[in-house]
């Protein structure tokens, strides 16, 4: 059988082998010996292939593992650095390289906003005192001589929370950190790895008793269309349900609902920026705080259709499936605590299919079906620009929407919006470039997963976010004021005696 | 009673809302919204006899926007 690549990176690949072996020991049942088992078993040696030795390896693995099972719980953040695999790569900024020909129009010179290039010997020299890295005598050199050695980390990082310590090492400034992920995606030695939540995933499906104690619901992220390119949506939505879940959900039938609030909120407050991003929220609150007061209340498309679920059954449990890292960090958040129990990617999605030995495109087909047109497109950017740009037209107000695609555009426009200068009255913030198809966490990234939204969107039956609202309407009318978790934490506490 | 219709995407497709609101408006016609409670469910299992629709414990099936009325009056009224 010809085997589909089914990541961008080995270490994607490196990250999902791991999950999949701790899913394996967990049906197992998990002990201590994993973290001894699953090293060798992934690293077999006895040449490294990877580090400086096969120990080294191993430990990595070790370290990984441990993220896979939550990692540091100490630490809020979703995402951390693993200090033995970070390679210590060079951080030495603008650098000559002997390409330099000594000419004599020194461009770099002259282009050098700092003052901080000198000619020595014929030969172009940075004083990196001086120096910004601003990257102007890198364009500027007729012979590309100089070059920018910046981290791919710190590169990547557009919230600038990415330093490097004395001993060479990254490390993540919480404070600025928002959670999307990108550096996990872009570091080169797989270095910096976001938590997993596989284990609790695991426990609520296993103590569910095959859905008969509760129902276990699974949400999934819009932007799954443009994943497991080897098979169907519908054998995706058939291999899901044979992990355990009750029923396969779309996310997108919550950002039906958040569309509907979010276009009302719109009319009301004049100026708003959108809430469906965590990250993006979290990029507001770190950076921007005095643009917080233009953040959404409307709780994002996860956290709604959460409720909604929530609303028609209360004792179900419900887990996200998701491209994101920040939605690992949303679920736990107040605003979303008591709707979503779990989150999972989909590189864990693949890992546990994997582990069980299912293969999806050998699989029958499952209808998937809940959502609008409008509540699909959510998953790339400029699908909620599309969406309130209609509502408003339909209930009669101005919209003027912007989509920002990835931080450093959001960057852009929240800087003019400070200022007083924005054209806009709607933001639609995104931290990935492209929005959520091209997540931290998606198996494979490119421009095929736009088509593949869009597609997806117009195959949804509902062409409005009508019929979602009236079913939200209906669930809360049902559920009435009962509080809708209480019922199942209250029941979690019958301890044994003796 | 409570009347729970499947809004699963099987039957979403077969046309759960609509089997909604004829029920919305059969009820509110007859005055028995103390009677029957309406409730949307996401999949009940009988998802190729969709729409499905649970009265009490009772199943009843093949429902549709065109036979919704006829079913409630002939299939879920005597339950309630």
């Amino acid at each position: 059988m010809p085997q589909t690549r089914l990541f961008d990176t080995a270490v994607q690949q490196i990250k999902y082998e791991v999950i999949k072996e701790l899913i394996r020991a967990y049906d197992r049942g998990l002990d201590a010996d994993i973290f001894h088992d699953i090293p060798i078993k992934i690293m077999p040696g006895p040449k490294a292939s990877l580090r400086c030795c096969v120990y080294k390896e191993r430990a990595i693995v070790q370290e990984r593992l441990k993220l896979a099972m939550g990692g540091d719980k100490q630490n809020p953040n979703v995402v951390e650095v693993i200090d033995i695999a970070c390679d210590e790569c060079p951080v030495d900024g603008v650098f000559v390289t002997p390409a330099c020909r000594g000419c004599i129009s020194h461009r770099c010179m002259e282009v050098c906003p700092r003052d901080a290039i000198r000619i020595i010997d014929k030969h172009a020299v940075v004083d990196k005192s001086k120096c910004i890295e601003c990257g102007k005598c890198t364009q500027a050199c007729p012979y590309n001589a100089i070059i920018l050695q910046k981290r791919p980390c710190v590169l990547s990082c557009k919230a600038d929370a990415i330093k490097v310590n004395e001993d060479k090492k990254a490390v993540i400034d919480d404070s600025k950190c928002v959670g999307c992920g990108a550096c996990v995606y872009q570091c080169p030695f797989g270095a910096i790895q976001d938590k997993s939540y596989i284990l609790d995933v695991l426990d609520i499906i296993k103590k569910s008793e095959n859905n008969t104690k509760y129902k276990v619901y699974a949400l999934i992220a819009p932007a799954i269309v443009a994943q497991f390119n080897y098979a169907r949506i519908e054998q995706v939505v058939t291999g899901m349900t044979m992990l355990g879940f009750h029923q396969v959900v779309e996310t997108a039938i919550g950002a039906d609902l958040t569309l509907d609030e979010e276009a009302n909120e719109l009319k009301e407050r004049g100026t708003l920026t959108t809430s469906c991003c965590p990250s993006f929220v979290k990029y507001i609150k770190n950076h921007f705080p005095d643009l917080a007061k233009y953040i959404s209340d409307t709780p994002s498309p996860m956290v709604m259709a959460g409720k909604l679920l929530k609303a028609l059954d209360p004792t179900g449990k419900v887990i996200f499936v998701g491209p994101c890292t920040s939605k690992k960090f949303e679920f736990k958040q107040d605003i979303a605590k008591d709707y979503i129990d779990c989150v999972m990617s989909f590189e864990e999605l693949q890992a546990f299919l994997d582990a069980r030995n299912i293969d999806v495109s050998s699989l029958g087909d499952s209808e998937l079906d809940n959502a609008s047109y409008y509540g699909r497109i959510f998953a790339r950017s400029g699908g909620i620009v599309e969406g309130v740009t209609d509502l408003a037209k339909e209930r009669g107000f101005e919209a003027r929407p912007v989509a920002m695609s990835g931080l450093e555009e959001c960057k852009k426009q929240l800087l003019m919006l400070k200022v007083g200068k924005s054209p806009y009255n709607f933001f639609e913030g995104m931290a990935c470039d492209g929005g959520c198809v091209n997540g931290a966490l998606c198996l494979h990234h490119g421009p095929k997963s736009l088509t593949d939204v869009n597609k997806y969107g117009a195959q949804a039956k509902e062409k409005s976010v009508d019929a979602s609202v009236r079913l939200y309407e209906l669930a809360k009318q049902s559920s009435g004021e009962k509080p809708s978790t209480s019922a199942i934490k209250g029941k979690k506490s019958s301890k044994k005696n003796g | 009673m409570v009347l729970s219709v499947c809004v699963g995407s099987s039957c979403h497709l077969k046309g759960s809302y609509d089997v909604i609101e004829t029920f919305k408006r059969v009820i509110k016609e007859r005055k028995l919204e103390d009677k029957i409670e309406l409730r949307a469910c996401f999949c009940l299992g009988r998802c190729s006899d969709g729409v499905a629709v649970k009265a009490d414990d009772k199943y009843i099936l093949n429902v549709n926007g065109a036979n919704a009325e006829e079913k409630f009056v002939n299939e879920i009224l005597p339950l309630a």
